[in-house]
């Protein structure tokens, strides 16, 4: 029987799951144990599993993931959690010169989880509202997913788990409890590096991830009533993003728009397009477009966090746009 | 009553106006869509202009000979009389007219106080119409030809062909339903060298609809192939030439081991420095040049009973591009030294098979040189580029017993044809030039560095 949970619950199940399965998967972090994480995600967890597989640390996100790293390293399955996405600034160093370099050093693997709740739309201001994974995508050594629906949430987080590199799983503090579905009570994985089509169209493509994901479905409702024929794909995996998938999509609908919530400029959106134009130039009717945060901080207020968020309504005027080009 | 505007073409980018040479219709006079209109005539090119449309000449706005900027609106066409034949496509491209232009009253042959205003609206639809990779994917793919793509209306944005335009438009061929194309637009039809205008003769290609063809031709036994402007181009050029002058040929033996000698020793420095590899063209172009100012009347065209001496080299040279022949012309020749000719060959052949050739860069020519050698070829005779007076042919080179001082040799030989226009050119005087040509390169300098 599949019963229906949001994006948050899945994630929680996953991590259950997979600590049911491998008694070397274990849980740090800030207030995760007995406070049950600061949105609830491993609330229950220390009951089940006791202190030592769900650790309280220090608020030191560079000592959360070089434990973390070290622990791996010594052959155990780290999950550990960034409270907000934002502070993994502090764990930076660690990640990108030790964590991403040492298979290649030492030939050790380092089967890492980092999980980033991530984004905006919550009023969380410039500090606790970012989509940092451009800067990971940028460092080789690191596979970043961001789970859009509460089945790949379930499924990618535990085949990060299982993954023998360093996984960032970025997960979409906005989507926590507004995306809810059904979900297989099976196990199943989703595996790192597929992306999804979301909802099949000749006319357009929408490349995206996240909440991105949600605004181009929404859209794409829309301007199929004004006779528009919109494929939304999610790539699900950001590093590595599922080149075939791409090309698939592209080739068969001649225009593109890339979307997602991070900021435009230096964003993963750019890669795409580098990608699509230096291998489907001649498959293009239309400049490749992009809809992205403008390159500023997070707004406060709530009016102007409304205003720099891509939403539905960007998302229709640029497939309007292209549908005309 | 459906009118439809006929405007000032843009017959290269940087054009701003045209003279109307001549009005082939009245007022009042029936035309049919692709008939000769008028002929016009700028600082680059002069052209024939087709009618956008079927239909009866309601108005002609300027008078012959007066100038006018490029878009402004020329003529009237009211097409209800063969509403049929334009069909459903809203406005004729080539005639998409700007809502901004100067519109004269509609008199007939309104003075027209010398050039106006060229407006500056949105882009011409008609003019240098951007093509999608994608569209150009699937003309090629599916056979169709520039011109095909250049008479089709497009839904897209500034009336850009889109996919769905193209494909629609594929599927109408596959159908057979009637197409809508339209006529092709004149900013894309020259591109054979021009000069002042050479004695006008009717086109030797007439349109004719596939349709009929097609039962005469029927598939798979045969295919019928649109002709590409460029080679509808290169027909009636190649007919109007054969018309216009009596061809004569003279072949000269040319013994090219001493610069095949100056190339081999330069070639290495001189493609680490240019960044090109170092050919026989530049020399050829750099002997010419020099001939072309020994004998002056090799670089000359001819109007009526006059004698146009050139005193500039604007040297053609014959490209072979997948498209087909061009033509681009090094400008003043003979103010560069060796280097700038070989720069000047590669910069033109290079852009040539990319695709990146302006307007600018295929007209003007005053002498051609065509290296059909590279094909295999040992003799040829080509054909004069009118108006020009002379065209020199390479033949491929390859090495011959040859007796030089009673004693045999391997040498490096090449055949050179100079085809000459022997109204003004005669034996004497092509032998001379060719003589000139072939004696340079024979005792080039073996120390020569380039």
């Amino acid at each position: 029987m599949p019963k229906t949970l949001t994006y948050l619950e899945a994630i929680s199940e996953g991590l259950r799951e997979e600590m049911r399965r491998d008694g070397t998967v274990f849980l740090l972090g800030e207030d995760i144990g007995t406070y049950g994480g600061a949105f609830k995600v491993t609330k229950g967890f220390t009951e089940e599993f006791g202190q030592d597989r769900v650790i309280d640390t220090v608020l030191a996100e560079a000592a959360i993931v070089g434990a973390a790293t070290g622990a791996a390293i010594a052959g155990m399955r780290p999950v550990a959690e960034m409270q907000f996405a934002d502070f993994v600034t502090n764990g930076f160093n660690q990640l990108v010169n030790i964590t991403a370099k040492y298979h290649y050093r030492n030939f050790i693997p380092v089967p890492l989880v980092v999980r980033l709740p991530s984004g905006g739309g919550i009023h969380g201001g410039p500090f606790h509202s970012t989509n940092p994974e451009a800067w990971f995508f940028h460092t080789p050594g690191l596979k970043i997913v961001a789970p859009s629906t509460p089945y790949d949430a379930k499924g990618l987080i535990k085949s990060a788990i299982r993954d023998p590199n360093p996984v960032l799983y970025f997960e979409h503090k906005y989507l926590y409890r507004h995306a809810k579905a059904e979900v297989p009570d099976d196990e199943y994985l989703v595996p790192i590096g597929k992306a999804d089509v979301k909802r099949g169209g000749s006319d357009i493509a929408v490349i995206t991830y996240g909440t991105g994901v949600h605004w181009a479905l929404e859209a794409a409702e829309t301007v199929a009533k004004e006779g528009v024929e919109v494929e939304v794909v999610d790539l699900r995996s950001l590093m590595p993003f599922d080149k075939e998938a791409i090309l698939t999509s592209v080739k068969k609908t001649g225009k593109v728009l890339i979307l997602h919530e991070d900021t435009l400029t230096g964003g993963i959106g750019g890669e795409i397009a580098a990608f699509i134009s230096e291998n489907a130039f001649e498959y293009l009717d239309a400049p490749i477009k992009r809809v992205a945060s403008p390159d500023t901080p997070v707004p406060y207020a709530p009016t102007l966090e409304e205003y720099f968020l891509p939403n539905t309504k960007k998302v229709l005027e640029a497939l309007r746009k292209l549908a005309t080009y | 009553m459906s009118k439809v505007e006929v405007v000032m073409p843009q017959l290269g980018e940087s054009l701003t106006e045209g003279t109307i040479i001549k009005w082939h219709k009245k007022p009042g006079d029936k035309v049919k869509k692709d008939e000769t209109l008028l002929e016009i005539s700028t600082d680059k090119v002069d052209s024939e202009i087709p009618s956008p449309a079927s239909g009866v000449v309601t108005s002609l706005l300027f008078e012959e000979q007066k100038t006018v900027a490029v878009r402004t609106v020329i003529a009237e066409i009211d097409t209800d009389e063969s509403a049929a034949v334009v069909s459903e496509s809203p406005k004729p491209a080539a005639a998409a007219p700007s809502r901004e232009a100067p519109k004269p009253a509609a008199q007939v042959m309104k003075p027209a106080s010398s050039v106006q205003q060229a407006p500056m609206p949105q882009p011409a639809p008609a003019a240098g119409r951007f093509y999608s990779p994608l569209v150009l994917n699937i003309a090629r793919e599916e056979g169709i030809s520039m011109s095909e793509l250049e008479r089709l209306p497009g839904s897209g944005e500034g009336g850009r062909v889109s996919k769905k335009d193209i494909l629609a438009y594929v599927d109408r061929k596959k159908t057979g339903a009637p197409e809508t194309a339209q006529p092709p637009m004149p900013a894309m039809a020259p591109s054979l060298p021009s000069g002042p205008p050479a004695p006008r003769i009717e086109s030797t290609l007439k349109h004719i609809d596939t349709g009929d063809l097609a039962k005469k031709y029927p598939s798979p036994q045969y295919e019928i192939l649109q002709m590409s402007n460029l080679i509808q181009k290169m027909a009636d050029h190649m007919v109007r030439s054969k018309q216009t002058s009596p061809h004569v040929y003279e072949v000269h033996e040319v013994d090219m081991t001493r610069v095949d000698a100056v190339r081999r020793r330069n070639a290495e420095t001189f493609e680490k420095r240019e960044g090109f590899k170092l050919t026989y063209m530049p020399f050829i172009c750099d002997a010419v040049v020099n001939a072309l100012k020994q004998y002056p009347i090799v670089n000359s065209q001819i109007e009526a009973d006059k004698i146009i001496v050139k005193k500039f080299v604007n040297l053609g040279i014959a490209v072979a591009t997948e498209n087909g022949l061009i033509v681009p012309v090094i400008k003043n020749a003979d103010e560069k030294n060796f280097t700038g000719l070989a720069r000047a060959v590669n910069d033109l052949a290079v852009r040539a098979r990319s695709k990146r050739l302006s307007l600018a860069d295929i007209e003007g020519g005053s002498f051609t040189i065509t290296n059909y050698g590279g094909f295999g070829a040992m003799i040829g005779t080509p054909i004069i580029n009118q108006p020009q007076v002379a065209i020199l042919g390479i033949g491929t080179i390859k090495k011959r017993p040859v007796v030089i001082n009673d004693a045999i040799a391997i040498r490096s030989i090449s055949y050179f044809t100079l085809s000459f226009d022997h109204r003004i050119v005669d034996g004497a005087l092509g032998g001379s030039f060719l003589s000139s040509v072939v004696h340079q390169l024979e005792e080039i300098d073996e120390k020569r560095v380039v």
